[in-house]
């Protein structure tokens, strides 16, 4: 879904939310209540700049609005895969991004994370996958890459990746089989505005994802074997 | 002398800490395999490729990690990764003195790419869990394959980071960038260059990674053992010195490492790649 028809649907036609480029910032009322959205559009590649000015509006909420919970739009094509970003330490700067996501929760922001077009790998980690619950549109799509860049990757035959995807979530693309392994909570369906209202009366402040999983039967194992840790002798 | 690079993820492990301190959780006699690997027909590892558990280092209890790079590129998998969850997990109710992780990853393991994604997600957050609880997290790298993509975003959460000049660290692979931008961005075959943009000289010159060691086992116990006091808890006040830092580095608008030293201010920026270990060491961390 295109953000400003998000931004409409779920704040109003004058929602306050600004872009910058690929940046999206903005103050919204909601429920009578402030919120700050930040996040990111046209499929963003997130650089380092990017992922700086994120975290600087993060930073901001922190100091000047306590307590006020964080939308997250997500919209990117992964990380920017440019030589400059790696020579300016870019896994620093999505590392300092996430840590101030990661502060904020701990700080009793509630921060929520939407992908509501595109979610890839690296620039998916440091927001969405690290906000208290991360949901998505049913529309969206999420990935760590195609199955014909898979198969070229790990020399694997597409057919027979199409053909496990069918039974196991961990190979394809889709927002369906993130919610099955737990990464994503739920789908968002029907009243947009009603399901960010559900979203964050019920946001968990702890990682229950690999149990979510479990639960769902997208990630049989991660939840056991952290268990089996915690429990050997 | 003893390469780092060229040991095996347990070779390092047993050379780190104290002499037979090394505890196992979950070793490779529970086979706890990737069915996911299995299922593709893929070789799998008894241990995921990462070996976890208890030890001592100069007499204090440590958590302690090793990735095995010479399996699936040291790949975080959703076995791998939950393995790596449940040691932080631990560390957080039990308190060691330190949390150890010998990097050695091209991130998450594109076979089982969404459970990996999530799972090196997980590890950020039960990373971070430790380290707000005051409990030093201290990665290392050193090994041939480096620290790329999630497992590069998880060592820049630690409180301190350890590299050989071996070790590289950051966040897509100079072939991706290749395959993605075409050789005049990155060429993936130019050493020199992938090494001065990515390589532990450059990490540390730049502070990016805050010990600059010899490829030597010894040298990274040595570096372990000084860092073991180093918990950073992350507060407001880090994040914005952080932020100023990084924010800083995008007024050099190049994309070459020599050029970024010497407005730096790092005399003879086009003599680091020749300079040894101490060499780059007196030059001083910017």
């Amino acid at each position: 879904m295109d953000w400003h028809t998000l931004a409409t649907r779920l704040f109003g036609a004058g929602h306050g939310i600004t872009r910058d480029g690929d940046f999206l910032h903005g103050t919204v009322e909601f429920d009578g209540e402030p919120l700050s959205v930040i996040g990111t559009t046209g499929h963003a590649p997130i650089g380092v700049a990017l992922a700086l000015a994120q975290a600087r509006a993060v930073l901001d909420v922190l100091t000047h609005n306590p307590g006020r919970a964080l939308l997250l739009l997500i919209d990117t094509q992964g990380q920017q895969l440019r030589r400059r970003d790696e020579l300016l330490g870019i896994n620093r700067a999505m590392a300092h991004l996430g840590m101030c996501i990661d502060l904020a929760r701990r700080r009793g922001h509630r921060v929520l994370g939407l992908v509501y077009d595109q979610a890839l790998s690296g620039g998916f980690i440091t927001s969405g996958l690290i906000a208290d619950a991360c949901d998505a549109l049913p529309e969206a799509e999420i990935r760590v890459m195609r199955l014909p860049a898979m198969a070229r990757v790990t020399k694997l035959p597409e057919a027979l990746l199409a053909q496990l995807s069918e039974s196991n979530p961990v190979f394809a693309p889709g927002v369906a089989n993130y919610v099955a392994m737990g990464g994503v909570r739920r789908l968002w369906d029907g009243d947009l505005a009603q399901a960010l209202r559900a979203a964050l009366a019920d946001a968990p402040t702890q990682d229950l994802r690999a149990e979510d999983g479990a639960a769902r039967g997208g990630r049989r194992l991660a939840a056991g074997i952290v268990q089996r840790v915690l429990d050997a002798a | 002398m003893i390469s780092y690079a060229e040991c095996s993820a347990r070779e390092r492990l047993a050379l780190l800490v104290d002499e037979g301190s090394f505890h196992e959780w979950l070793p490779p006699a529970l086979k706890l395999t990737s069915p996911h690997l299995a299922q593709l027909g893929v070789p799998s590892a008894f241990d995921d490729g990462v070996a976890i558990g208890r030890a001592m280092l100069t007499g204090r209890p440590v958590f302690i990690a090793a990735q095995e790079g010479q399996f699936m590129g040291g790949g975080v998998g959703e076995v791998h990764g939950a393995k790596l969850v449940g040691l932080f997990r631990r560390a957080l109710r039990d308190r060691p003195h330190a949390v150890l992780l010998l990097a050695e990853s091209g991130g998450v393991r594109l076979h089982e790419a969404n459970a990996g994604l999530i799972a090196v997600s997980e590890v950020m957050r039960a990373l971070l869990d430790v380290r707000a609880a005051g409990i030093p997290v201290i990665v290392l790298i050193g090994g041939t394959g480096g620290c790329f993509g999630g497992m590069g975003i998880v060592a820049r959460c630690a409180d301190h980071v350890v590299m050989s000049d071996i070790g590289r660290l950051a966040m897509s692979g100079p072939e991706v960038i290749e395959a993605s931008h075409g050789v005049e961005e990155f060429d993936s075959r130019d050493r020199a260059l992938v090494w001065r943009t990515t390589g532990g000289k450059h990490r540390w010159l730049t502070g990016d990674c805050d010990a600059l060691v010899e490829d030597d086992v010894a040298a990274f116990r040595t570096a372990a053992i000084r860092a073991l006091g180093a918990s950073r808890p992350v507060t407001l006040e880090l994040l914005e010195a952080e932020h100023a830092r990084l924010a800083a580095r995008l007024a050099f608008e190049g994309a070459e490492a020599t050029d970024w030293w010497a407005a730096l201010g790092v005399a003879d920026a086009a003599r680091v790649p020749d300079l040894d270990v101490a060499g780059v060491l007196a030059l001083g961390a910017r």
